[in-house]
Order: structure tokens, then C-alpha cells, then sequence
């Protein structure tokens, strides 16, 4: 808080205010487009521990979220786990995954983008997997049971409710994400994370260990995925394997982030909150285009919008290559620059 | 001078703060937020459908198969009706929010949505607002199951189809005199691939089929190569070949079969693929013979011939298919349900859509009825072979217009 | 399973694989040069395919022929594509370079989408499904001539990259950025040379590869990954290597179908990469440059 100006306090507040309460004024297409940014936030922050925080590139994130959502719905179908005790068996298999491949990783100095297909190899390998799971379901998919009751009132237990409900339980987990990785960050843990992501050589000569560290880092955001795998799985009801933990998956969740700004900690929530209404907004525009006339009705618009929408990403990547996050900051002076702060 | 700076800075940014603040108060304007459904007569049919993905070529077929409803129809006696289109892409999370998009703009039923995991996802959301889902194809049987009551299904499930394709093939070996002794299945290994597989593995003592499986074999649908997988089933030996396919991998099949010298005594599909115009078009002659045991109009019914004759007008180079009859049949069943409840209100198109009965229809089987989880459990699959490019009905005897080419000519034979 | 099908196996495994690592060959070129990751290399091929389509649909031009047509097409299509886009993320850290490509990827696919709609395409050749048979052992016409092109690209680019003396000089740049700099070589105009050959080969192999498979606009995203996976098990800027990582994925894929299920030969692959990354990550025949 004390990072902020006073007009950068005024939007956190007015931010705050309108996402706690958003459910009461705004329609359920603008509901379910806000609990996807917020999901794409959440998610989003767990992959950027792992490159902001442990400088590892990671294209196979599908991979952890596909695990927890995979063993909670499977614990809630086959044997009425609750996911509030689901979540645990989830994180901890997403956690040790992400051990694995963070050992894996270090333990034969791969980086960069040989680290990055390997999470790809990987995420793909258990995907196949998962195909020939026949007790998940396989290729049919995982239906977890939903009944007409248990969409009308609030069962946080067993994730079972209307839609606001969804909607707070991803706010909470969004904005305790957001806080918890300020904390970490700020703490003794986040001057660790930021000495080896500055000067790996020195940070070793001063005793910090490295490995140590990193793993931290790629076990906290491989479990933190898990846990907005268990979301996914309770939110959207049905699990398929190429749904969960397609490839397209895994770079979705790596461009809130990048767009908004890798290791910045508000950057995931801002590149979330661009991309998905800029989506929106181009099926919207393209249909628009095609209402009023311009566009003969007949005329075969079908990804139109992808085509800008990936014209949108190239350009923000060459444009603002730190991501489009610190550069609003400095345009409408939110933060304060460091040698103002206190 | 700092001072100086930062008053400076300060009135700049003060400037730039207020147009921010201005543009986003008017994004906040043009957000739609929660709008009363008006009390309308007229009928908003929401079609959520795949027109980008993989599953785009699908989608569009399906619209097709509306447009061509929305020009029959009306001359049958049913009211026009408004249909606003919304793309899935293929996403489980797009097609949900467009889901709740179409509702918010009024629609007062839905239709979709081809992918079963979307299905299932919008039928989530018709559920909670109670807004009838009209399903024109999605196989997974759990959509029917019970656990939706606003789900109206006229697409049958995976084991539906399954059955029907040994009653079909008891029908056409005896009309051809010659049955196969041996069969070898060779699935996709996605979701409708694996559902038909386990069905028709499970099912088939049911029958008593003369053939046992030797094998079933499961392949990637996305795999760029496919000659291992049919090395592995002509190692079988087997007479019959049961494909489940989609449309790219159905193509390299037959190519590698043609490739490999492999000649079985026929080939048998039940998915999509095979009587795709792609498949037809890229394959020629070597597309003839094999007959798809699949969801299809019935050609003898009158509803039919006015389907064809629009078709035929519309699109003369493209052939009339599965995903094309069922949204018209989709279609039909929302119009009617329409009619019979004489309003648009969501609640009133539930109880018309539970009592539908419509004997006017295009697909084979008796009426559209629907039981009590929302499934047309009486809809039959037909038996269509692929001849000259064109899709010829064999099976069952009433659909038929043809007699079964049975066994299957040989390649260089054609 | 008896001999007849292991032998025809293998050999179908061989000719495959040499056909996997001529889609690869330019991935190999351009990342053991300029060190970028072409996340859009799928999409490049399948711009060669269509291209090679167009061609026939309106000239009849079988795609052997259209092969050197394809080859420059995309030349032009990949030196643009350094020298104005790419030249400029080369300082950032990896994963911009990766969103730019992705970017790049997702319009070249719905561009093709808009513009050739999502039906599968193909060209209908008279010899397309001829075989040669040897006894029992059943050859893939097309599949032989493909391997065949492959081998000749290969050994083209060797001799190109070995004895010429802007091969050499591509060589010396990435050997060493720095030092090629130093000695005055126009290493930017080297580098949009670079990307340029590998963009021609993934278009040459695009023409050869519609012999065999219809053209459709998510055909990319798998050729890229093979590729990549072929790449580092054959190893990163190795040509041989890319041949040899395509004929060991090739094999390995035929085998992991004949004993194993078909669907889950793709997972053998990603085995083979992770085992690969672990031991060997500069792969078989690749040089140990970090």
C-alpha cells in the first residue's frame, strides 16, 4: 500500500469495491467473463512465481491445474470426498509433480527453453495418459455429479452453488493469491528469490541456497495451480483430458502474465482482465461489423477474431515487451517511483 | 525544482487520470448489465456451435442445417423465428459464457452445442436459469442421464448407436448373402470414439453377430501418420473393418488400406468421416462401398424430400449430412414446441418440449418423443453407402433406396 | 505379431521418421543459428502446404514441382519475418520471444481459416497410393520419395552450410555472435538469411507432405511439436541430426503401435524427450553449446 500514490490507493479501492460487488449489478455473461479473468488472474499467478520467482519458463502449467482437477473430481465421483479435503490430495499431487520436474530440471541444468519442453513433454505425456485412464473416465470424460438443488443455494463444502457463489470462491482465491505472493515477496524468502534472479553467481557467494530456493518456488506455483484445477473441475462439472490439459491450455495460462507483466505481481490480474473482454470485444466487434451491414452476412468471418486477437498479442510483446502492467503504472501514476517510497 | 517538477507531473497526470477515469465509466456504460427478460412471443433460438477449432467444419454444417429449417419451415405452418449464433470455439469455458450471453440478450432456448464436454457445461447453465437446451448432436450419454430436467436431446447416445449398427449390419449381410467371420475395430481415441468402442464391445453378445473382435485398436486422431495403426489391424485378418473416425484420419485410413494392398471383405463407419464431402471429394472412387451405420434422415419421408429439394437449391455441391439433418430436426422440435405452447416463455417451451410428438419428421425411426430424462430413445440410425460420391440409404428396409453393395469391390476394381 | 509385419514395420518406421526429420530440418537450421524457438514452424509448413494446393488446383502442378516454388515463397516469407519482427525480440528473455511466435502462429492459423475455411484438403495424384512390393515387404511410393527428399535437402544444406562462404559465415555467427560481429560480418543480414533457408526447407517439406496428408488449419500445432521433439532428440542444429531424431521417433512410434496401443505412441515420443533432455539435452548428434 505504501508502493501506491494517492491516485493509485484511489483505483485499488474503486477495483476493490467493484469486484466484491459486481454479483449484485452485472448480468450472468458479465459474471461469467469476470470469474474467467479471475481465474486466468489466479492461474496466472501461480505460473509466475515459477519464471518470476525461480526463472524457469514453464509451457506445461495445463499440467499441475489438470492434476488437481483430476484428483479432487475423482475423489468427489467415485468416493463423495468433499473438495474442501479433495483440495489437499490435489495440491499435494500437483506439488509433487512439480517437484519432480523442478528436480529434474535442476538436477541436470537444464534451462530455458530446453526446461520449457520438457514441462511441454511432460504435460502432453500424462495428457495421453489420462486418455487411457479408463477409472478417469478416459477420453469420455469425468462427469462429476450436479443436481438441480445444489445450483440454488451455497455448499462452499462441496463447492455446490449458484454462480455468485463460484464467483466469490475464485475472488478469495485470486486476491489471496495476490496477497500471499506480496507477503512472500516482501518477506526474507522473496529477497532469496530476487538475489538468484539477479546474480545466481553472487547470491551462491553469500551463502543462499539456490536449489533450495528454486524448488520453493516451483513447488508453491505448481500447488497453487492445483488448487485452480480443483475450481475448474467443481466449476465447470465435466474433465476431459484434452480440455484440461491440451497444450492450448498451457499457453492460455501463460498469456495473462506475459501481456501483463512477467514478476510484476499485479500483472497477472491486469493482463487477465485485458485479454479476455479484448476477446470479447472482437467476437462483438466482428458481429457488429456484420449487424450494421458493412460486412455482407454471408461472408465467412469464422476466426476473424482469433486472427486479431493473436495480432493483439504480437503487437503487445513488440510494443511493451516489459508488459502492458508497469507501463499504465507510469502513465497514470500509480505507483510511486522507487526513489519516492518510503 | 522538484516541486516545480512534480506540480507539473502532477497536472499532467491529473489530465491523463481523468480520461482514464472517462473511459472507463464508459466501458462501464456499454457493459450490458442484468437486463429484464422482456415477455416476448417470438421465439430467440441461442445456437452455440464450434465455428473455429477443430470441430469448425461441424459447426458450420450445423448452421446449415438451421438456415435450411428457417426456409422449410415456415411454409409447414410454424412461426418465423429470430436465431442468434454464438461461436464455442471449441472451449468449455467460451461456450458457458457465451451460453450466458445468449440468455442475457433474451434468448428463450438454446441449441447445441456438438462438443459433449460444452454440452454438458451450457446444460449447466440452461439449468439454472431453466431455459430449455435443444440438442441437435453431443453422445455422451451422461447429458440424458437425469441429471438435467431442461435438456431435450434428439441425437442418440453412444451404446444407441452402437446397437443399432448390429441390427443394421444383420440386415444388410442378409440382404447381401455373405457375412464376415472376423471384425477389427479401429477407433479415434476421443470422446465419441471410446464411448462407441466400450459400447460396442460390451453389446455385442447381445446380438449374436457371426464375428467376434479379433482386435480393437485405438489411434490419436491427431496423429500425422497412420500407417502403423492399420499395418497392426490388417495383421488381424480380419474380415470386416469397423471404423470410428473423424474426418482427416477416415481419409489416411482408407489411403493406407489402398496403400498397404489390404482388402477385407468391407468396411463399416459409425461416425463422422466417411460420408463427409472432404472425404468423398479427396478419395474419388476409392470412397465407394463403405457404409456409414449412422445418425441420418430417412429419404422416403415427405419432410425429407422438402429438406433435399432446399438443400439441393442452396448448397448444390455439398452433400446433406448428419450434422445438417439433426439441426434441421432440432430446429423442427423448437418450432414446434413453440406452436404448441403458443408462447416464447421459457417455462411454457419446457412443458410443450416434454410432450413433444412429431411424426412429421426427417430422421429414421417412429415420432420424436422424449422420455423422461429429455432422450429420444426411439430415433434409429440408417445404414448409407457411399456410391459414385453420393450417399445411398441400404438399411433399415423402410429408409432403403438401394440394395447393399456387399462385399466391397476391390480397389483397382472400381 | 509375426516377421512380415515387424519388417514392414521398420521400414515404414525408417521412411516415416526420414520424413519427420525433413519437416524438422528447418527448425534444426534456425534455432542452432539464431537460438530462436519458431513456436510458428507448424504454421510456416502448413503455409507451404497450401501454397503447393493452390498450385495444383489452378496450374495442375504436382507438388514435386512445386517444391522449389514453395522453397522460396517461404525464403521471402521467413527473411521478412527476421528482419522485421523477429530481429526485434532478440534481446528479450525467452518467453517473449516464445508469446511473439505464438502470436505470429495463432494469426497464420486463422488467417488460413478465413481464407481456405476448415474442410481437410488434398491434391488426388494418380501414383498418390502407389506401393512397390519386395516379396512381402510393402514400400509407400510417396513415403520413399519423401525420404529420398529429405536425405538430398539434408546433404544440400551440409555442403551449403560447409563450403560456401556465406554457409560458413552463418556457421561463424553461431559459433560465435560476438567474435562474427568483430570480424565485420552483417550478422542481422546473416541471421534473416539464416531463418530465410529454414523457412524454405519447412516450405519444401510442406510441398512433399501434401503427397501424404490432407491440409487442414490445425494440422500445425502437431507438426511443431514433433518437430521439436524430433530436433532435441536428434539434436538442436545438427542436420544429420534431425534425420536421425526423425528416423528414431519414426521407429519408435511404429514399435510402440505394434506392441502397445496405436494412441499411445505419441507418449513414447514425449518419453523419449524427457529421457533424452535428462541424459543427453544437446541430443545424439548434437554439439554441447549452452
Amino acid at each position: 500500500m505504501n508502493d501506491l500514490t494517492v491516485s493509485g490507493r484511489f483505483a485499488l479501492v474503486v477495483l476493490v469495491a467493484v469486484l466484491l460487488a459486481l454479483p449484485q449489478f452485472a448480468s450472468g455473461y458479465v459474471l461469467s467473463v469476470t470469474i474467467i479473468c479471475l481465474y486466468l488472474s489466479f492461474v496466472g499467478q501461480a505460473w509466475n512465481m515459477m519464471l518470476g520467482f525461480a526463472g524457469l519458463l514453464s509451457i506445461g502449467h495445463a499440467l499441475f491445474v489438470g492434476l488437481g482437477a483430476y484428483t479432487s473430481g475423482y475423489l468427489f465421483t467415485k468416493h463423495g470426498v468433499p473438495p474442501v479435503i479433495g483440495v489437499v490430495a490435489a495440491v499435494a499431487i500437483a506439488m509433487i509433480m512439480g517437484s519432480i520436474i523442478g528436480y529434474l530440471g535442476f538436477r541436470f541444468a537444464i534451462g530455458g527453453v530446453y526446461f520449457a519442453l520438457l514441462t511441454i513433454a511432460f504435460s502432453e505425456f500424462v495428457r495421453i495418459l489420462l486418455d487411457h485412464a479408463k477409472f478417469l473416465g478416459g477420453t469420455e470424460g469425468l462427469f462429476l455429479p450436479v443436481t438441480q438443488e445444489s445450483r440454488r443455494g451455497v455448499d462452499l463444502v462441496n463447492l455446490r452453488g449458484a454462480p455468485q457463489m463460484y464467483y466469490y470462491v475464485i475472488l478469495a482465491l485470486a486476491g489471496g493469491a495476490f496477497l500471499a505472493c506480496r507477503a512472500l515477496l516482501h518477506g526474507r524468502i522473496g529477497y532469496y528469490w530476487r538475489a538468484i534472479r539477479d546474480n545466481p553467481e553472487a547470491a551462491e557467494a553469500v551463502g543462499v541456497h539456490i536449489f533450495r530456493f528454486r524448488m520453493y518456488a516451483v513447488v508453491l506455483s505448481s500447488g497453487m495451480a492445483g488448487i485452480a484445477g480443483v475450481f475448474y473441475a467443481f466449476y465447470y462439472n465435466n474433465l476431459f483430458p484434452e480440455q484440461v490439459l491440451g497444450i492450448e491450455r498451457s499457453i492460455e495460462i501463460t498469456l495473462a502474465p506475459i501481456v501483463g507483466g512477467v514478476g510484476t505481481l499485479f500483472g497477472p490480474i491486469f493482463g487477465a482482465f485485458i485479454l479476455t473482454p479484448l476477446g470479447e470485444f472482437l467476437t462483438y466487434a466482428v458481429d457488429g461489423l456484420k449487424e450494421s451491414g458493412i460486412i455482407a452476412k454471408n461472408v465467412k468471418t469464422d476466426g476473424v477474431k482469433l486472427m486479431f486477437w493473436g495480432l493483439a498479442v504480437a503487437l503487445i510483446v513488440l510494443l511493451q515487451p516489459k508488459g502492458l502492467w508497469p507501463w499504465v503504472c507510469k502513465l497514470l501514476g500509480l505507483v510511486k517511483p522507487p526513489g519516492e517510497r518510503g | 525544482m522538484t516541486t516545480t517538477k512534480s506540480n507539473r507531473r502532477g497536472a499532467a497526470i491529473g489530465r491523463r487520470k481523468v480520461m482514464a477515469g472517462a473511459a472507463a465509466g464508459a466501458v462501464a456504460a456499454v457493459v450490458p448489465l442484468r437486463l429484464g427478460r422482456a415477455q416476448a412471443q417470438k421465439l430467440k433460438i441461442g445456437a452455440i456451435l464450434p465455428r473455429s477449432g477443430i470441430q469448425a467444419n461441424f459447426g458450420q454444417d450445423s448452421v446449415r442445417g438451421i438456415e435450411l429449417a428457417m426456409e422449410v419451415l415456415p411454409g409447414k405452418g410454424y412461426a418465423a423465428v429470430e436465431v442468434v449464433h454464438a461461436d464455442n470455439e471449441t472451449k468449455v469455458d467460451v461456450g458457458r459464457a457465451q451460453a450466458e450471453k445468449l440468455i442475457d440478450q433474451g434468448c428463450n432456448l438454446i441449441f447445441g452445442c456438438y462438443d459433449s464436454g460444452i454440452t454438458a457445461a451450457v446444460a449447466q447453465v440452461c439449468e439454472q436459469k431453466s431455459i430449455p437446451l435443444v440438442v441437435n448432436v453431443a453422445a455422451a450419454p451422461q447429458i440424458t442421464d437425469g441429471r438435467f430436467k431442461t435438456v431435450f436431446r434428439n441425437f442418440p447416445t453412444g451404446p444407441m448407436i452402437a446397437s443399432d449398427a448390429f441390427l443394421l449390419q444383420k440386415e444388410v449381410y442378409g440382404i447381401a448373402g455373405k457375412a464376415p467371420s472376423s471384425a477389427v475395430m479401429l477407433h479415434a481415441n476421443d470422446t465419441f470414439g471410446s464411448t462407441q468402442k466400450d459400447a460396442s464391445v460390451r453389446l455385442i453378445e447381445r446380438f449374436g453377430m457371426p464375428y467376434k473382435f479379433t482386435d480393437v485398436i485405438s489411434y490419436d486422431p491427431t496423429t500425422r501418420d497412420l500407417s502403423a495403426e492399420v499395418r497392426k489391424a490388417k495383421s488381424t485378418n480380419a474380415e470386416l473393418v469397423w471404423i470410428i473416425t473423424r474426418l482427416n484420419d477416415a481419409i489416411m485410413i482408407v489411403q493406407e488400406m489402398v496403400k498397404q494392398r489390404w482388402e477385407p471383405m468391407g468396411i463399416v463407419s459409425t461416425g463422422p468421416g466417411p460420408y463427409d464431402d472432404p472425404f468423398l471429394k479427396q478419395l474419388g472412387k476409392l470412397s465407394d462401398d463403405i457404409i456409414n451405420m449412422v445418425p441420418w434422415f430417412d429419404p422416403n419421408k415427405a419432410m425429407s424430400k422438402l429438406m433435399i429439394a432446399a438443400w439441393d437449391k442452396k448448397f448444390p455441391d455439398r452433400t446433406l449430412n448428419t450434422s445438417v439433418s439433426h439441426s434441421f430436426e432440432a430446429t423442427l422440435i423448437a418450432l414446434d414446441a413453440h406452436k404448441r405452447a403458443g408462447s416464447a416463455e421459457p417455462a411454457k417451451l419446457l412443458e410443450a418440449l416434454r410432450t413433444t410428438n412429431i411424426a412429421d419428421n426427417v430422421t429414421v425411426g417412429p415420432a420424436i418423443t422424449f422420455n423422461a430424462n429429455g432422450q429420444n430413445e426411439k430415433t434409429r440410425n440408417s445404414a448409407i453407402q457411399n456410391r459414385g460420391g453420393k450417399l445411398v440409404s441400404v438399411a433399415p428396409a423402410s429408409a432403403a433406396v438401394a440394395k447393399p453393395i456387399w462385399p466391397m469391390r476391390a480397389w483397382n476394381a472400381r | 505379431m509375426d516377421s512380415v509385419t515387424i519388417i514392414n514395420a521398420l521400414v515404414s518406421g525408417l521412411l516415416t521418421g526420414l520424413v519427420y526429420g525433413l519437416s524438422a530440418l528447418g527448425l534444426s537450421v534456425i534455432f542452432g543459428v539464431i537460438r530462436i524457438v519458431n513456436f510458428a514452424h507448424g504454421e510456416l509448413m502448413v503455409l507451404g502446404m497450401y501454397l503447393a494446393l493452390m498450385l495444383f488446383r489452378w496450374f495442375g502442378l504436382d507438388p514435386l514441382w512445386s517444391v522449389p516454388i514453395g522453397a522460396a515463397a517461404l525464403f521471402v516469407v521467413g527473411y521478412a519475418l527476421q528482419h522485421f519482427v523477429v530481429r526485434r525480440v532478440a534481446y528479450l528473455p525467452d518467453h517473449m520471444q516464445f508469446l511473439l511466435l505464438a502470436g505470429i502462429a495463432i494469426m497464420l492459423v486463422s488467417g488460413c481459416l478465413v481464407v481456405f475455411g476448415p474442410d481437410a484438403q488434398g491434391v488426388q495424384l494418380p501414383y498418390a497410393l502407389d506401393s512397390f512390393a519386395i516379396g512381402s515387404l510393402i514400400i509407400d511410393k510417396v513415403r520413399l520419395y519423401a525420404a529420398l527428399a529429405a536425405i538430398a535437402v539434408a546433404s544440400a544444406l551440409l555442403l551449403f552450410f560447409k563450403y560456401s562462404s556465406t554457409g560458413r559465415a552463418i556457421r561463424a555467427c553461431a559459433d560465435n555472435y560476438l567474435g562474427a560481429k568483430v570480424v565485420g560480418l552483417n550478422v542481422d543480414r546473416l541471421y534473416a538469411l539464416t531463418f530465410g533457408i529454414g523457412a524454405a526447407c519447412i516450405g519444401a517439406a510442406g510441398c512433399i507432405i501434401l503427397l501424404l496428408v490432407q491440409v487442414h488449419p490445425y494440422l500445425a500445432p502437431a507438426y511443431t511439436l514433433l518437430a521439436f521433439v524430433v530436433v532435441i532428440v536428434g539434436g538442436m542444429g545438427s542436420l544429420f541430426g534431425a534425420l536421425l531424431g526423425g528416423i528414431l521417433i519414426g521407429v519408435s512410434e511404429e514399435m510402440a503401435s505394434v506392441v502397445l496401443q496405436p494412441s499411445l505412441k505419441t507418449a513414447f515420443s514425449f518419453g523419449l524427450l524427457i529421457v533424452v533432455l535428462l541424459l543427453r539435452p544437446q541430443g545424439l548428434l548434437g554439439r554441447v553449446v549452452r
